[in-house]
């Protein structure tokens, strides 16, 4: 085997990659695993080889956690290529990817993606202004910098993470002015017959009593029910305020330096599209994931997903799916043979451990299902952040006839600019599939084509000598 | 009215500092951070243009996926400043609108 051939390729370093990558390397595997980040973690673990922040108390154990991973990883000899963007992998078991300008070609027995989770695309008008950003940035930048968002601060939206930045942001004596609450009224109601199924869960309930017990007891102004979210910008063009309604109907207006948003995470499936690979609609998480097997094995034969990019469940979830997944290549590998059936226990725990952290989910995906004005927005929103085309535009082309995304592209560039489709594809998708009185499933997605991050011709050009050692 | 727009620095661990300039400013960053949080901490905002409408945009995913953190960072016109680690001595301006079409940079 040259050094370009390897047994397993997995894309991603996060909990799902590296947990994969010093399972397979330990079943004899030879690996490569290739990340965008110039540090292996993921988003959830993101630098947790340098953390930036001196007082671990802010992130907690939680992010800390993921340093047990990164050690099993680090000791495990496998080929770790970091700052590596793959942009195009082939159904003939080769990728190419994007390394400090240059590209790279390797070939594959079998591929592991494990490309995580973004957070779901949130549009309402003024979600672009200077000033607005998402509450996993804010994370991020805690992660990875230890910086803090300029007051007055104001977060909105729904989800654990909603919740989870704030209490970051509060354990580092940082003052939040409103917690404003989007998660529909009804979504208690469809939530409840699952609550006793989540009790099961019960470390994750005490998890999330108690970090609404830390907002509470920190005195924050927190607002639920709130609908008609906008941002208002100043005359240079930044965010200003933060306007809504109420939970009884008054229009209310916060002045802000940072608005943090958020809606859950979604399955980031770029990749997975590009390959082809069948996808299905799942209508309570209100996403799409790839169809796959209970390994994480997809309609490809040599391409398995693992972790939240197969369907949103946490890191720790994304941790045993990558064991799993290279449990089940190794099972292949070694089908007929003497040595087949070694893992068997060992497989047999991990899927025990997986049920028990997915039993929350019904519970947590019906409580925080997206409000329905954040899938089909006002006319007035941008929906394309890169095109600028809005949610009327949108529209107005589904009732000149078009059916689907794809036409939709043809017609306003929706989803052509860098992004790809990744800040609009799940909106189009819903507003198409609400004006034409279907299901997304029926409206279907843009076809992702390679490249699937902008690449330049240099780059491209670099493609003939791409065969070098690593 | 809110005017500071620039990101408050908690208690880091010890890390290696670098100097970058951005938009002529130079301010002191830390090694290995991204240049958009170096960016945010500076308080520049916008840190680009639309090429479309010319409306202002600031990072908003820090991890890649949105785009809306381009700049001209070192003369290289649309990169991503948030997957882009700063380096000592680096050039970092506003991306404004589309890039200019140069011959040697396609
Ligand atoms: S901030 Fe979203 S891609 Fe950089």
């Amino acid at each position: 085997m040259n050094s370009n051939q390897f047994d397993l390729a997995i894309i991603g370093a996060g909990p799902a990659g590296m947990s994969a990558a010093s399972t397979a390397a330990k079943q004899g595997l030879k690996v490569l695993l290739l990340d965008e980040q110039p540090r292996p973690g993921g988003q959830i673990y993101r630098n947790i080889g340098s953390p930036a922040l001196k007082d671990r108390q802010i992130l907690g154990p939680d992010y800390y956690y993921g340093e047990k991973l990164l050690t099993a990883f680090s000791g495990a000899g496998v080929t770790y290529l970091h700052g590596a963007t793959v942009w195009e992998v082939t159904t003939d078991n080769i990728l190419y990817v994007s390394v400090k300008g240059e590209s790279r070609r390797f070939e594959f027995n079998k591929l592991l993606i494990a490309t995580g989770a973004q957070e779901r695309p949130s549009p309402f008008p003024g979600w672009t202004l200077p000033g607005v950003m998402t509450c996993g940035a804010a994370q991020i930048l805690l992660k990875t910098s230890g910086l803090t968002p300029p007051g007055p601060i104001v977060i909105a939206g729904s989800g654990p993470l909603l919740l989870l930045i704030s209490c970051q942001l509060i354990r580092a004596g940082i003052k939040i002015d409103a917690i404003l609450d989007t998660t529909p009224g009804k979504n208690y109601r469809s939530a409840l017959p699952e609550f006793l199924g989540a009790l099961k869960g019960w470390r994750f309930v005490l998890k999330g009593m108690r970090m609404l017990s830390e907002i509470r007891k920190a005195g924050i102004q927190q607002l639920s029910g709130v609908t008609g979210l906008s941002a208002d910008q100043d005359e240079s063009g930044n965010l200003s305020a933060v306007t809504y309604y109420d939970n009884k109907g008054h229009q209310q207006t916060l002045s802000c330096s940072s608005l943090l948003v958020h809606q859950g995470v979604i399955p980031n499936s770029q990749l997975t599209r590009s390959l082809g690979l069948a996808h299905v609609w799942d209508e309570v998480q209100k996403c799409w994931k790839p169809e796959l097997n209970k390994w994480g094995q997809s309609s490809h034969p040599d391409i398995l997903v693992a972790g939240d990019s197969a369907g949103i469940g946490g890191a720790l979830a994304a941790e045993l799916q990558g064991k799993l997944a290279v449990f089940e290549i190794v099972r292949q590998r070694d089908a007929g043979s003497a040595t087949s059936g070694n893992n068997e226990i060992e497989q047999e725990k991990a899927i025990q451990e997986l049920q028990q952290q997915l039993v929350i989910r019904p519970f947590l995906d019906r409580l925080y299902s997206p409000a329905e004005e954040f899938m089909s927005p006002p006319d007035e929103t941008i929906v394309c952040r890169c095109e600028e085309v809005t949610a009327g535009e949108i529209r107005s082309l589904a009732n000149d006839g078009c059916r689907g995304p794809n036409q939709t592209k043809a017609f306003c560039r929706a989803g052509m600019g860098p992004c790809q489709g990744r800040q609009c594809g799940t909106t189009v998708s819903s507003l198409l599939a609400s004006e034409l009185k279907a299901s997304p499933a029926q409206v279907g997605y843009y076809n992702i084509r390679a490249p699937i991050k902008p690449l330049t011709l240099g780059e491209l050009a670099t493609i003939g000598n791409a065969d070098s050692n690593c | 009215m809110p005017t500071d727009s620039r990101f408050n620095r908690l208690p880091v661990s010890e890390k290696g500092l670098v100097s970058i300039c951005i938009e002529g400013q130079t301010i002191t960053a830390l090694e290995g951070e991204s240049v958009a949080a170096a960016v945010l901490q500076a308080g520049v905002r916008p840190s680009r243009t639309t090429p479309v409408t010319d409306s202002g945009r600031a990072p908003f995913c820090m991890m890649g996926v949105c785009f809306d953190c381009l700049m001209e960072i070192d003369g290289k016109p649309n990169t991503q400043a948030c997957m882009t680690e700063v380096r000592d001595g680096m050039v970092v301006n506003i991306q404004r609108g589309a890039r200019q079409v140069l011959g040697d940079d396609l």
